[in-house]
């Protein structure tokens, strides 16, 4: 098999049950925890990005209400979808490194001493 | 409207020749030191292209930095560049909602792909598509779906390249633009031949820094000359146009109710299609951890983030300094917008710099473009599915090669047929298509444990088969103005993006395939793919030389 280095039918024994790895606590919160924050987080912009998007499409009126000069509502919330892409990429980064990157890497290593011939580096033998 | 007129009036900026601005001599020799400098660069880059893991993800050793740059030299395409600042300019804030799609994209790419896909891929999308799914069907699917959206790309790009040219080499007749064409595709061919993925992203990254650069340099030139002021500069650009409309929405896509629809359709398309993009995941096997593809999205998001504020300025600013008029009249119509700014602000020397970035911008993607390709077909197709696995790389990577060529051909054969086209419409068409036919797939496959094969197939081919089918029927084929084919009205579908309709069916079509199919997958590549994705165990890493 050229695409999988490792599957359930290529260990002799000791190949790793990943089911088994799937049904433990410390996975099981790392999962909760990835998708407890992307998830919420994807509905909120999409929704907060279509809102902006149907305001420009059916919303003309209020969208080119002047604020100060020329610059006006549709090019100012248009501006602050910048600014909370920015905010959520921020966010995303510092929740990601406190909360799953230690849990994440604690389960890889315990993975990896307990079967380390499952993960050589696959691309031993490609070369 | 009265283009003629007003062109022929506003024109005199040029006195001996109308057609072309600047020196083309010029123009062409900072194309050509780009040209040498990232050969070199690209030569010194593929001494070590050993493995097929050199050579289509560059031994997965470049930085979340440089990856992130590269991405910005992927994704900021000529559409970007050229078309949006054209669309800004020409239609004021309608313009300005392409780049808030595009940019906006991307939080689907970091929040729910990049990280998940770098962990439980290796080359391709289909890698991570056919992970726990039945590997034929899949990846046969999934390499279609590839090269479909990867065409239509390539297409705006060398659409983008022909343009180009018009304006600033003089050549306006069809046959002079299809010979630069041909350059421009010979040209890449050559960047991918020799330099795989290492050679292409260093040329994507040098190509991110002089657009970024050049884009920022003009940016700043045109706040400078509205004493930094943007509300003085939205000022400028009403009184040039004549028309208050252009600083808020409305003037392209709020004509009728049809052109709100396909606004909304393509706004659906672009900010899900981003992270569907194959050239685009593509670059995530390039960096050596899930932790380094998440750094590359944050410095994509921010280089991209700042690029579309420029271009706001850049459209506003070409929209006050030279009007849409003479825009419009101008050889490259829309397209042409950029570099008239920069011919507007820093003559000759500037315009001659600002296009070479430009050129440089649609060598560099299609460059990217192609490599994607010919690794899907190589690696998809040849060495999984026609050699069933029992292929040595080398054997794999020499399929890979010739496939660039041959991709090479057909996108210049493509390039020449779709000239004339505005190339940030033609992009968001890819988008449209790598939204339906991949994004369905991709999200179910990596959160939703019941999916199975039939909602991948049923998905991914209903995904491509009808978004494909409404362009073929929608006005942007037939029965318009601008139409491609002329002469011929079977424009059944109204509007000119088809994500509103295909993108949703993608979805329902990979849940009703599943629901409806008795074969279940096995759990235990379900369980592998998940603690896989989310921990990183088992994931390729760096190769060292």
């Amino acid at each position: 098999m050229g695409s999988h280095p490792i599957g359930p039918a290529a260990g002799s024994g000791a190949a790793v049950d990943f089911t088994e790895v799937q049904q433990t606590e410390q996975f099981r919160e790392l999962r909760k925890r990835h998708r407890s924050f992307v998830f919420p987080m994807a509905v909120f912009f999409l929704l907060w990005y279509f809102a902006y998007v149907l305001l420009a499409d059916y919303a003309h009126e209020f969208m080119a209400t002047p604020v100060f000069g020329n610059i006006n509502i549709g090019i100012i919330l248009g501006l602050l979808q910048f600014v909370s892409t920015f905010a959520i990429t921020m966010w995303y980064v510092s929740y990601a490194n406190r909360r799953l990157d230690p849990i994440a890497a604690e389960l890889r290593h315990e993975l990896e001493e307990a079967a380390p011939e499952a993960f050589i580096d696959p691309a031993g033998d490609k070369k | 409207m009265s283009i003629l007129p007003s062109a022929a009036v506003r024109v005199p900026l040029q006195t001996a020749e109308t057609t072309t601005v600047g020196s083309p001599l010029l123009n062409i020799a900072i194309f050509g030191l780009f040209v040498a400098i990232t050969l070199v660069i690209v030569l010194r880059a593929s001494r070590n292209n050993k493995t097929a893991a050199d050579y289509y993800a560059a031994g997965r050793s470049f930085t979340g930095g440089q990856n992130g740059t590269a991405i910005a030299g992927d994704y900021l395409s000529a559409a970007s560049f050229l078309g949006i600042v054209g669309a800004i300019a020409i239609n004021g804030y309608d313009g300005f909602l392409y780049s808030i799609g595009f940019l906006v994209a991307w939080l689907v790419a970091l929040l729910l792909v990049a990280e998940l896909l770098r962990n439980t891929g290796k080359f391709t999308m289909a890698d991570v598509l056919s992970f726990r799914l039945k590997q034929r069907p899949v990846r046969i699917a999934a390499a279609i779906t590839t090269l479909a959206v990867c065409f239509f790309y390539l297409l705006a790009q060398m659409a983008g390249a022909g343009g180009l040219v018009s304006l600033l080499l003089g050549i306006d007749d069809r046959l002079g633009q299809s010979v630069v064409i041909t350059v421009v595709g010979v040209l890449m061919i050559m960047y991918v031949l020799i330099g795989g993925m290492k050679g292409t992203t260093w040329v994507q990254i040098i190509k991110a820094c002089l657009l970024i650069a050049g884009a920022f340099i003009m940016t700043v030139w045109v706040l400078a000359l509205h004493g930094f002021n943007l509300s003085t500069l939205l000022g400028a650009a009403i009184e040039t146009s004549g028309n208050a409309a252009i600083t808020s929405p409305g003037l392209q896509y709020g004509v009728s109710a049809t052109t709100r629809l396909d606004f909304l359709s393509l706004a659906l398309a672009l900010v899900l299609g981003t992270a569907a993009l194959p050239h685009v995941l593509m670059r995530f096997y390039t960096v050596p951890t899930a932790k380094e593809a998440r750094r590359s999205v944050v410095w994509a998001i921010w280089l991209i983030g700042a690029f579309y504020l420029f271009t706001l300025v850049l459209g506003y600013g070409a929209s006050a300094l030279i009007g849409a008029d003479r825009i419009k009249a101008a050889p490259g119509g829309v397209n042409s917008a950029a570099p008239l700014l920069a011919y507007e602000l820093g003559g000759s020397i500037l315009l001659g710099l600002i296009s070479a970035v430009a050129f440089a911008t649609i060598l560099a993607v299609v460059a990217g473009l192609t490599i994607t390709a010919a690794a899907s077909f190589a690696h998809d197709i040849y060495a999984s599915v026609i050699r069933k696995g029992k292929v040595n790389p080398d054997g794999e990577v020499k399929v890979a090669r010739r496939t660039v060529i041959v991709i090479g051909l057909l996108s210049i054969a493509g390039g020449i047929g779709a000239q004339g086209q505005n190339v940030a419409f033609l992009v968001a068409l890819a988008f449209a298509v790598a939204a339906s036919a991949n994004l369905p797939t991709i999200l179910y496959s990596l959160f939703w444990r019941k999916f199975n094969t039939q909602g991948a197939i049923w998905s991914m081919y209903g995904g491509l088969g009808s978004a494909i089918l409404l362009i073929a029927l929608s006005p942007v084929v037939s029965g318009g103005a601008t139409s491609m084919i002329k002469g011929a009205d079977f424009s059944v579908f109204p509007l000119s993006n088809p994500g509103i309709v295909s993108i949703p069916l993608a979805f329902f079509l990979g849940w009703l395939g599943t629901v409806l199919s008795r074969t279940e997958e096995d759990p235990m590549k379900q369980a592998e793919m998940e603690v896989r994705s989310l921990t990183g165990v088992g994931a390729e890493k760096a190769t060292d030389h």
